[in-house]
């Protein structure tokens, strides 16, 4: 089948698509976007984050068919108006949080999230709104870092490298 | 150096001035930048016009004769282009790390659950997938050996032609029957680990003109994979090309060979590449994991408080094949003891061929399962001789000059000690206020056991408060050549010198190729430094693991940088007329004693193109006496403590871990904030075996193989870690570095697991710790 939809603001097609091919899989294999990760492709890891029509969801288990003429924006397309790093991105460069870096393209999508959602969140927030994305490098310490220096950064509190 | 949870420390800028990003500062990852934007290209993520995918039919069964197999039903599905199986493989029809004792695809007989028997390159994943299943194997199924003890025994059936016994590691030293006030015996368990990577096992396979093939894939070490991949496919190795595809992760479950020749084997016969990626599930059928163990341990104190003796017995669980599993033995043998100072020693490890699940590396290999015992025995001998734990600990540490149960000298600092002191003396969490509903002054639902599930509002709740402290050896022991090799290059580029290092040596997320730069940096002063992509055209750096790479590789650039700058300073000795003894370079600049700055190092290369390529050493280590388990057999030993301190639900067994506090000996912080970072990791990897994290094998089949199944720490159940950073200098090592990677990961768990203990009063001598071993009501 044929799949059309937006994808980081463009129309994209993917042609060929076997109806079992999930989101993810047409991202990754066939429109050359393999930022989203494909960690447990069950829905337990977080690492394929990203928005479908904004709202953040695991693109391993929304099937190709169901993103047909919907809006997609992935880690590919979190970048500063400007076209600079976003302010989450810079932070987790900033503070550490990046090791092997296989959860970060997920993470950097839900931290984006959160931040639109909650500008200032607790820290209890930030573990609630992360518990999704699984990362076995760092511990998540210097993650809630970057979450928090993006928050301040993003609220005026030190100047930031976008508007995330 | 301390630092405490939420506060940032801002990793400099790379590209400032070259004593800014040298050895010593918090230098960002040059790779950094592609890996928050999704560009940084992971093994599973390559692709070629006209690539084909490949899949991996495997054995259901742990242990079964497979009679005959079919392959008719596979090929003749459109879309697939190759079936292959054990007649297939051209070369060496096994592969393995110590003993090639394992099959490329199986043939007779299956070990495992999970043994690779066939393989495909098809079209499209989901073709590949429909071909393996396709395939028809007739399997007569036979009774699975499945735990080490019993593998053993008389009479068990044998896994190979040879026996069940992999290693026996037997250390004897001074008089283990010497008389004791007080003797205390233990036996724990400790289940099977997974080290969980998120970036699967994957890579690309391209045939090449030449007969040869290239091979992008995740690795923890290129040459080794590079070895094994050519016998098999029957090829000299300058025929196998391998290079390094960006890592998810590692903790050991590289080390061993797991799409590489099954990849390789396609390309070369389909003619096209050929992309292999395996799913979660597969992933934990497709790497070694920890071992799980079974420890009996006796200790003999005196009334004072003082040991006297330790006598242990250990079982690891080495599964079918042998991977590092003697490697392992070795570690749990020789560190079984602890960092304690005890005269009198009787250890003996044994690691078994079963039919579970193959064992191998994991990120502190046998010291893990060793701590986990000796630091529950350290805590029921500091209560039997009415000590607090850490006193006792204290009393009994060991210090540099104290010999180990293998009569090796610790000739560098061992501040046991100390760091258990400082861990100790970290001022406590608060307390949550008692009795104040939720949501208000009291505690918040989230940070209770249960969290939100709204279990407990503080009712039944009761906090504890554990110690330990952990000893590993650095690097590869007992003889073993430990090597690696830097290739340094220096010239000038747009107007300014610029640096070129190359190794073999595999980064893994780990910050290596952070290291190799800011070496470069220091040594040379310069400031722009490129470290090339890690590939077998230099040669090996050995593995990424045993906390070995920055203290090998790292002396291998250091000693490349050396080379290079004598070569700049016999350049300007020529080009001055002076003698190169008086010179030196600093700062980029060519300084002599007597004249002063005599031109900066661009003005002095022009066009000249300086290389060096140096392979570097650490001391030499020794064998063990196969009889007494004597001899110099680690290069280094590195300590971690921890204290951890638990809320724990006593009616429904759920913890909450408040805080985990952390001290340890890193000899110099090469980069501050890539080291808290592997402490946090490590640290983290640690709870998850205190608390969650086990591969559940029935009669040698695996029950949850998904992230659904195995859990592993999220960021709700990671507490917040408080560092406390020693730089103790070891005179032997590059710049007095101490590896770091893996202690923390050792001492964490025994931590946890004590704390519970305090306040559950409960033995708890299995990890993980599950929630009917901590509840008053038993199912």
């Amino acid at each position: 089948m044929r799949v059309t939809c937006t994808v980081n603001g463009s129309a994209a097609t993917a042609e060929d698509v076997w109806e079992g091919e999930s989101l993810l899989f047409v991202l990754r294999e066939r429109l050359g976007l393999p930022g989203s990760k494909n960690a447990c492709e069950q829905g337990e890891c977080g690492s394929c984050t990203v928005y479908l029509d904004g709202v953040v969801v695991c693109a391993c288990l929304v099937a190709a068919g169901q993103a047909q003429g919907r809006d997609v924006r992935t880690v590919e397309g979190i970048i500063a108006p400007g076209g600079g790093l976003g302010a989450v991105q810079q932070a987790f460069l900033d503070c550490g949080a990046v090791q092997c870096g296989f959860c970060t393209p997920g993470l950097i999508v839900a931290a984006d999230d959160l931040l639109r959602r909650i500008p200032g969140p607790a820290d209890a927030e930030i573990r609630e709104a992360l518990a999704g994305n699984l990362c076995r490098c760092t511990g998540y310490e210097k993650i809630l870092d970057a979450v928090r220096l993006a928050a301040s950064r993003m609220s005026g509190g030190e100047p930031e490298g976008g508007a995330g | 150096m301390t630092t405490v949870p939420g506060a940032p420390t801002p990793a400099g800028l790379a590209g400032g001035h070259a004593t800014g990003a040298g050895v010593g500062a918090s230098v960002a990852r040059p790779d950094g930048t592609l890996k928050v934007t999704g560009e940084f290209a992971f093994s599973s993520d390559l692709w070629m016009a006209d690539m084909l995918w490949g899949a991996t039919l495997r054995s259901p069964h742990p242990r079964a004769r497979v009679r005959a197999v079919d392959l008719s039903g596979a090929l003749r599905l459109p879309g697939v282009a190759a079936v292959l199986a054990h007649d297939d493989v051209p070369g060496r029809k096994t592969f393995g790390l110590e003993a090639a004792d394992q099959p490329v695809l199986a043939s007779g007989e299956v070990r495992y659950q999970g043994e690779p028997l066939v393989i495909i390159a098809a079209d499209h994943p989901e073709t590949a997938r429909r071909a393996a299943a396709a395939v028809t194997v007739d399997y007569e199924v036979l009774a699975p050996v499945t735990g080490a003890e019993a593998a053993l025994e008389p009479g068990a059936v044998p896994v190979h032609a040879g026996g069940n016994l992999v290693r026996h590691v037997r250390i004897r030293r001074g008089d283990p029957h010497a008389p004791a006030d007080i003797v205390v015996r233990g036996r724990y368990q400790v289940g099977m680990q997974d080290q969980a990577f998120l970036g699967p096992e994957s890579g690309l396979a391209v045939p090449a003109e030449d007969g040869g093939v290239e091979l992008y894939v995740a690795t923890q070490w290129l040459h080794v994979d590079q070895a094994q991949v050519a016998a098999s496919l029957g090829l000299p190795p300058d025929k196998v090309r391998i290079v390094l595809a960006g890592v998810g992760g590692a903790f050991g479950a590289r080390e061993d060979l797991s799409m590489q020749i099954h990849a390789c084997l396609l390309a070369l016969h389909t003619g096209r590449p050929v992309k292999m990626v395996y799913s979660r599930e597969e992933s934990f059928f497709g790497h070694v994991h920890r071992h799980p163990a079974t420890l009996y341990y006796e200790h003999g104190i005196t009334t004072a408080g003082r040991l006297v003796f330790v006598r242990a017995r250990t079982y690891l669980d080495g599964g079918a094949y042998m991977s590092s599993s003697p490697a392992v033995a070795a570690n749990a043998a020789t560190l079984g003891a602890g960092p304690y100072q005890v005269d009198n020693v009787a250890i003996d490890v044994y690691a078994a061929y079963t039919n579970n699940p193959p064992c191998g590396a994991m990120r502190g290999f046998g010291a893990v399962q060793a701590c986990f015992a000796y630091e529950s025995q350290m805590d029921e001998c500091a209560r039997r001789a009415g000590l607090g734990p850490v006193e006792f600990r204290i009393r009994n540490a060991m210090a540099e000059g104290s010999v180990m149960p293998t009569g090796q000298v610790i000739d560098s600092a061992a501040p046991v000690a100390e760091l258990l002191s400082r861990v100790r003396d970290a001022p406590l969490p608060p307390r949550p206020v008692r009795g104040a509903p939720a949501g208000a002054a009291g505690a918040d639902l989230r940070d209770l056991p249960g969290g939100v599930s709204n279990t407990t509002h503080g009712e039944g709740v009761v906090r504890g408060v554990g110690y330990a402290i952990g000893i590993k050896n650095v690097g590869f022991s007992e003889g073993f050549d430990d090597y690696s090799t830097a290739r340094v290059r220096l010239a000038v580029v747009a107007g300014q010198p610029a640096v070129t290092v190359h190794t073999a040596a595999a980064e893994v997320g780990q910050g290596l190729v952070t290291v190799q730069a800011q070496i470069a940096r220091t040594e040379l002063g310069v400031d722009q430094v490129v470290v090339h992509p890690a590939d077998t055209t230099v040669g090996s750096a050995g593995s990424s693991s045993a906390s070995r790479q920055t203290y090998v590789t790292g002396g291998a650039v250091q000693a490349a940088c050396a080379a290079v700058r004598a070569a700049v300073l016999r350049l300007a000795a020529a080009r001055y007329q002076v003698p190169a003894g008086d010179l030196s370079l600093a700062a980029g600049k060519i300084v002599s004693a007597a004249a002063g700055v005599l031109a900066d190092l661009a003005g002095l290369l022009g066009d000249e193109v300086i290389e060096e390529t140096v392979t570097w050493r650490h001391r030499p280590t020794y064998p063990l006496d196969p009889d007494t388990g004597q001899g110099n057999a680690h290069v280094q030993y590195a300590f971690a403590a921890h204290r951890a301190v638990v809320d724990v639900d006593t009616e429904l067994g759920l913890v909450k871990v408040v805080e985990l506090a952390t001290a340890q000996d890193v000899g110099k912080a090469m980069n501050p904030l890539a080291l808290a970072g592997q402490i946090h990791g490590g640290t983290a990897q640690g709870l998850g075996l205190a608390l969650m994290e086990e591969i559940q094998v029935t009669g040698g089949a695996v029950r949850n193989p998904s992230f659904t199944d195995y859990l592993i720490p999220t960021i709700l159940d990671m507490p917040p870690m408080r560092l406390d950073i020693l730089e103790l200098a070891d005179p032997h090592a590059p710049y007095g570095l101490r590896g770091v990677g893996e202690p923390p990961t050792i001492s964490s768990t025994p931590a946890i697991v004590a704390a519970l203990r305090a306040a559950t009063g409960r033995p708890l001598w299995r990890v993980p710790v599950r929630p009917d071993d901590i509840a008053e009501v038993k199912p």
